[in-house]
């Protein structure tokens, strides 16, 4: 399963520049809030992560050591 | 296109100013859109207008001769950029490229300069805004020139990689480029490039999620700069 970027909609003031930014078009402005609609688009780049002021999105990295990942 | 005047004064440089006097600034300001990664303006060439940002993101970035990118700042609405050309004359300091389909407003360079000298309160809010931006820069130049940053990232990720059951370590929480910049002392835009140096240097590899240390002993040794 792939993981997708963490919206905080408590954060998001509803400025939609994560949608204009995002270049797979994953990302929805709805009710003043972002939401992510086309999850199967989302390549997780983290422009809109970049462009979030209030800091709503969030895409954090798990840090592995590949010996230990190749085994899970 | 008509410019209006409530965007006008949503810009930091035409802040409190009367109606009269933006319906003057009104008259020198020309629109203009771009699309997703149009660059805007090249590092290098001559200067051109002072632009504002009215909607979409945009990356001000400099190239390396080997062609390594380093973001300087992204540009949101409110902010301006090309000020520097603008002012002192000389070649576009950086290049701009759009992160989506932005709507610019922008002032040829001589007329903004006749703007200061009619108007001194958009002298004065130029003057404070390119002392944000200086502040800014100064605390990128620091970080680029004097500090070791990407020793610091390879420090954190080592610090921070989940090691097998038993041994040291153990399950870590997950980090956003943001963060690991806060935990280093440093830009998000610095921490972006020095992941891509440890990639470069076959320490590390950036997957969709996840940073996987596939060389530890190399990731040790750039986290002392021996390398």
């Amino acid at each position: 399963m792939f993981e997708m970027p963490i919206i905080n909609q408590d954060l998001c003031n509803g400025c939609g520049l994560c949608v204009m930014v995002c270049p797979e078009d994953a990302l929805t402005l709805a009710g003043n809030t972002v939401w992510l609609t086309r999850t199967e688009n989302c390549d997780y780049c983290g422009e809109c992560e970049a462009v979030c002021l209030p800091g709503a999105i969030q895409c954090p990295f798990e840090i592995v050591v590949e010996s230990y990942y190749k085994y899970i | 296109m008509t410019v209006e005047l409530d965007a006008l004064r949503s810009i930091p440089y035409f802040e409190g100013l009367s109606q009269a006097e933006l319906e003057a600034v009104r008259q020198l300001v020309f629109e203009k859109t771009a699309d997703r990664n149009e660059v805007i303006l090249l590092e290098g060439d001559p200067p051109g207008a002072i632009y504002f940002v009215m909607s979409g993101a945009l990356k001000a970035f400099k190239t390396s001769p080997e062609g390594k990118e380093q973001i300087l700042c992204i540009l949101r609405p409110g902010d301006s950029f090309n000020d520097v050309a603008a002012f002192d004359g000389g070649p576009n300091p950086a290049s701009v490229r759009a992160m989506s389909p932005v709507r610019l407003y922008g002032i040829a360079g001589p007329d903004m300069h006749d703007l200061m000298r009619r108007y001194p309160t958009i002298a004065i809010n130029v003057v404070r805004d390119l002392a944000q931006k200086v502040r800014h820069f100064v605390t990128l130049v620091e970080d680029l020139s004097f500090r070791h940053v990407t020793e610091r990232v390879a420090r954190l990720l080592l610090e921070y990689a989940t090691e097998p059951e038993g041994t040291e370590g153990g399950t870590r929480p997950r980090l956003t480029q943001q963060e690991m910049a806060a935990m280093v002392g440093s830009a998000r835009e610095v921490v972006g490039r020095s992941l891509k140096a440890l990639e470069e240097e076959g320490a590390i590899r950036m997957e969709r999620h996840r940073i996987a240390i596939v060389d530890k002993e190399t990731l040790k040794e750039l986290a002392s700069g021996e390398v």
